[in-house]
């Protein structure tokens, strides 16, 4: 993205020219953190209006070469937001503080999301940090970053890309006989302070649920969903959002992992790529959340494939608290 | 090989000065907080919620609020984080705190930054007090910070 970069028409840096968009339309889509999942979505809808047959979809960030920080302060109100709020870690660290005193989620259940993503990621070649003899020890004695977020409470700044194919149903015969049909599409947002916000759960993840459920025919995500791949930038917000995604009661997302429910043999696996905790190129985040979706609808995990997953559901969230969400699927939605 | 690439980098910083129009009322509580240490929200006229920080339209009834009340100097702490990590661009040199404050007259939250880096000493529901700059300097810093009463 142009401001966590520091240039401008990043597109034009990262070599349109030589790629396959040479000559053909580019349409550059940039909302934050939520720019995977908006690609995603923005996506599906050219394809399935019928304006084109098939597109190709990056996402993209070379972390190493910005501030990722310094270009999400400009998000912020100047006035109210900048001198404080501002960035990513305090918000994300206020959210896990009053989360944790809401409902006595302990460090412990936090950074047990951390081992079981990270442990996830070692069967992922694609993910970044690789950490298979992760402990909870180790997180729980990494450095404080934010209290009470530490080093390995956090996901990390990635360099990476990750590109979708989308193809209309005529188009799609012609590339694969095994595609991931997307079911349904969500966003949702509200915003205007971040502190309008109660900032324990995530509103936005709840009403686009909601809506994505509703479409998909959802009626128990824990048992209509095969797999979850969500936006977790923290170990203590998977723990929040698996709530706010209705996978359990508020307060209940420590109880959930506990239970193993969202481990890689549970009921509803929850990132088995390793999450965003073990790789976060921004622009590709959320992207990578909606292609790791279609590789485990598609049967092509690997090492990190869930047995005969139908239903997968992606998660994207970003800055002003979007939540975007996809359901993809073996069978076409009627 | 890191050698290497080293010498292929170029380093370069880029300055992004730039003006915000705050509007009127942002402009009156900023003035306020300087001159008269008062802290001043804004009251809906249909639900009675006072927003401070102040703004024009309520965010639930969408009315234009017009009616300026004077809150507390105290509040309560309804989150913080201690941050221990330094970037370029904080307000102030790590570790400090900041938080989410209730003051007492207000519906909405405030942010802002807590002069105490112990996070033993913080809590949620904690009581917390403006202390205000001696020269103003038309900033929301203007309220230096909220310390513990």
């Amino acid at each position: 993205m142009d401001h966590f970069e520091g240039i401008n028409f990043s597109e034009m840096w990262c070599g349109i020219e030589s790629a396959p968009g040479y000559l053909k339309p580019v349409v550059k889509v940039a909302t934050g953190g939520t720019t995977g999942s908006s690609l995603a979505i923005c996506g599906y809808y050219n394809v399935a209006s019928g304006i084109y047959k098939n597109i190709l979809v990056i996402g993209w960030e070379k972390l190493n070469e910005g501030g990722a920080t310094t270009g999400i302060i400009t998000a912020f109100d100047p006035v109210w937001e900048r001198p404080s709020l501002a960035g990513a870690l305090g918000p994300l660290a206020l959210m896990a503080g009053m989360y944790s005193a809401k409902y006595g989620i302990t460090p412990e259940q936090a950074a047990k999301v951390t081992v079981k993503n990270r442990s996830n990621a070692a069967n992922n070649p694609f993910a970044h940090l690789q950490m298979p003899n992760i402990t909870i020890d180790y997180v729980m004695s990494s450095q404080m970053i934010s209290y009470p977020l530490r080093l390995h409470d956090v996901c990390p700044q990635s360099e990476g890309a990750c590109a979708i194919i989308y193809a209309n149903e005529e188009e799609t015969k012609k590339i694969t006989d095994n595609p991931a049909w997307v079911k349904s599409v969500a966003t949702s947002h509200y915003y205007t302070f971040g502190t309008d916000d109660k900032m324990y759960d995530l509103p936005t993840a709840t009403m686009a649920s909601k809506k994505v459920y509703k479409k998909a025919g959802i009626k128990d995500p824990i048992r209509d969903l095969d797999v979850a791949e969500i936006y977790e930038p923290t170990s203590w917000s998977e723990l929040a959002w698996t709530e706010a995604l209705g996978f359990a009661e508020p307060g209940q997302g420590g109880k959930l992992l506990d239970e193993g429910i969202t481990q890689m043999s549970g009921e509803l696996p929850v990132n088995p790529s390793g999450g965003v905790l073990s790789t976060n190129p921004i622009g590709a985040t959320a992207l990578v959340r909606v292609a790791e979706a279609a590789i485990q609808v598609m049967g092509r995990g690997e090492k990190r494939q869930i047995p005969d997953v139908e239903t997968a559901l992606a998660m994207g969230f970003g800055g002003s608290l979007w939540t975007e969400l996809l359901i993809l699927g073996k069978e076409k939605l009627r | 090989m890191s050698e290497e690439i080293e010498k292929k980098i170029y380093r370069g910083r880029i300055k992004v000065p730039y003006k915000h129009t705050a509007g009127a009322y942002v402009e009156r509580f900023i003035t306020e907080i300087g001159k008269n240490n008062k802290i001043m929200g804004v009251k809906c006229p249909k639900c009675g919620k006072v927003y401070v920080p102040p703004k024009m339209i309520c965010f639930t009834c969408f009315e234009k609020m017009e009616e300026w009340v004077e809150v507390g100097k105290q509040g309560t702490v309804k989150g913080f984080t201690v941050v221990t990590h330094s970037t370029p661009v904080m307000p102030l040199e790590p570790p400090y705190a900041y938080g989410i404050i209730t003051l007492d007259g207000a519906d909405t939250d405030f942010v802002h930054l807590i002069n105490e880096s112990d996070p033993k000493k913080l809590k949620i529901g904690m009581r917390v007090e403006a202390v205000f700059k001696e020269k103003p300097r038309k900033r929301i810093l203007d309220i230096e910070y909220f310390k513990a009463i």
